[in-house]
């Protein structure tokens, strides 16, 4: 059973407490969406959960594969949108299937743009890319920073699916953002 | 949903060394071939610089093959360099370098991945040049094969000890002057070294323990580097 379970963290940026005793369990099938002012620690919340941050206190656990995405992509300017896909489901010892690769660079909405250097895209397009890789990876934990940022309703419609396909496979997912996500998502509000 | 979409039931989560320094110094390569600007730039540099001796000291012969050697690895050890500030910014700006430090594979083995990119780009071709710039400088073919065989061993030494350094100033403000103030003193002993081979076969003398202590030191920094610049790396996305 995935599952990502937080006890007790607390989080020190310089002098300031951003959070203090935020504990949460998230389990298959779940989405916690993370809301909160600017600068209340979303973000380091969420680098928290995924390991790259740590915590003045408390621990996290994690029962399954992590997918941590946050605001930077992580797109190399001089690959083009496909490599990039390839290049970090490689990464993360996913198998690579061309047709796949293909598919769902085409069901984001590039496939016309799946040779192009990712230079050449614009914000929302790099966003799509980031979905691209985002339906290939078998990873049961998605931690999520502001995944509908730059991108239009369209875009936006197929993140929720996508989200949607993700629960009902018994995925775990956790979110920051400032908007409204599907059904059955609880929030956690950081904001003192 | 079609077929091919369906996703693998299983990721291969258990990472390994060799496949982290496999896709590192695949991708990094790839990059390096995309955009070919810098490793020109790093040997157009050398080329230039070496160049420009000659004619700054004047041509006397035996002058110029006194100071080849040396002259030779100073703009070796400068070209070197200049590749170093970008090595672990770039995929740290972009938000690569988070999901290399979140991927299965041990961080030390991209860390050398990336490493070996570096020194194939730069420390490689600026080897395989060297004897053609010692000719310049009118040194014996002897001392022009010892030459390139002390940049050869001495040259991946630059690029670890620079990448530790790299990783090390990584995030900080005016990091690349902060880089060369940390990396350049580091440089000494390998110039030290690598020069003074040159010069020993030169002067007639064996180059042996100059080689010999320039592989003891390849040795000790590709063990001790990727285990230390990955920490430094942990330390910078913290």
């Amino acid at each position: 059973m995935s599952a990502i379970e937080a006890r007790a963290l607390t989080c020190r940026r310089g002098m300031a407490t951003l959070f203090r005793d935020v504990g949460f369990r998230v389990e298959g099938g779940e989405c916690l969406a993370v809301r909160g002012a600017n600068g209340s620690g979303k973000t380091t919340l969420l680098r928290c959960v995924a390991g790259l941050t740590r915590p003045e206190a408390g621990s996290v656990e994690h029962h399954g594969a992590l997918l941590y995405a946050g605001h930077l992509p992580g797109i190399k300017d001089d690959l083009t949108a496909e490599e990039n896909v390839r290049s970090s489901l490689a990464l993360r010892g996913v198998p690579v299937v061309a047709d796949a690769v293909r598919e769902a660079l085409a069901r984001a909405g590039l496939a016309a743009r799946r040779h192009l250097p990712a230079r050449r895209l614009s914000a929302g397009q790099r966003r799509r890319v980031g979905l691209a890789r985002l339906m290939l990876d078998p990873a049961p934990l998605w931690i999520l920073d502001e995944p509908l940022a730059a991108l239009d309703d369209d875009g936006q419609a197929l993140f929720a699916g996508m989200l949607a396909r993700h629960l009902e496979t018994g995925g775990v997912a956790l979110v920051a953002t400032h908007h409204d996500l599907a059904a059955r998502t609880r929030k956690l509000d950081l904001s003192p | 949903m079609s077929a091919a979409l369906a996703r693998p039931a299983e990721i291969a989560a258990v990472g390994s060394f060799g496949a982290g320094f496999a896709w590192a110094f695949g991708r990094d390569m790839a990059l390096a071939w995309r955009h070919p600007g810098e490793t020109v730039l790093v040997i157009a540099f050398f080329v230039l610089v070496a160049a420009l001796f000659p004619l700054g000291i004047g041509a006397e012969p035996q002058l110029l093959a006194r100071v080849g050697p040396g002259v030779i690895w100073v703009c070796a050890l400068l070209a070197s360099f200049l590749a170093l500030p970008a090595l672990f910014a770039t995929d740290y700006a972009d938000g690569a370098l988070e999901q290399m430090a979140l991927s299965p594979h041990p961080a030390p083995g991209w860390v050398a991945g990336k490493v070996a990119a570096h020194w194939v780009a730069t420390g490689l071709p600026l080897t395989v040049l060297s004897p053609l710039l010692g000719l310049q400088f009118g040194l014996e073919a002897d001392t022009l094969a010892t030459l390139a065989l002390a940049l050869a061993i001495g040259t991946p030494i630059l690029s670890l000890l620079g990448a530790a350094c790299a990783a090390l100033t990584l995030g900080a403000r005016g990091g690349g002057m902060l880089l060369a103030l940390l990396a350049l003193p580091l440089f000494v002993p390998v110039l030290i070294f690598g020069a003074g081979a040159a010069e020993a076969q030169a002067a007639g003398l064996s180059p042996a323990p100059h080689l010999s202590l320039l592989g003891a030191g390849l040795i000790v920094a590709a063990l001790g580097v990727p285990p230390a610049a990955s920490l430094a790396v942990r330390i910078a996305l913290d």
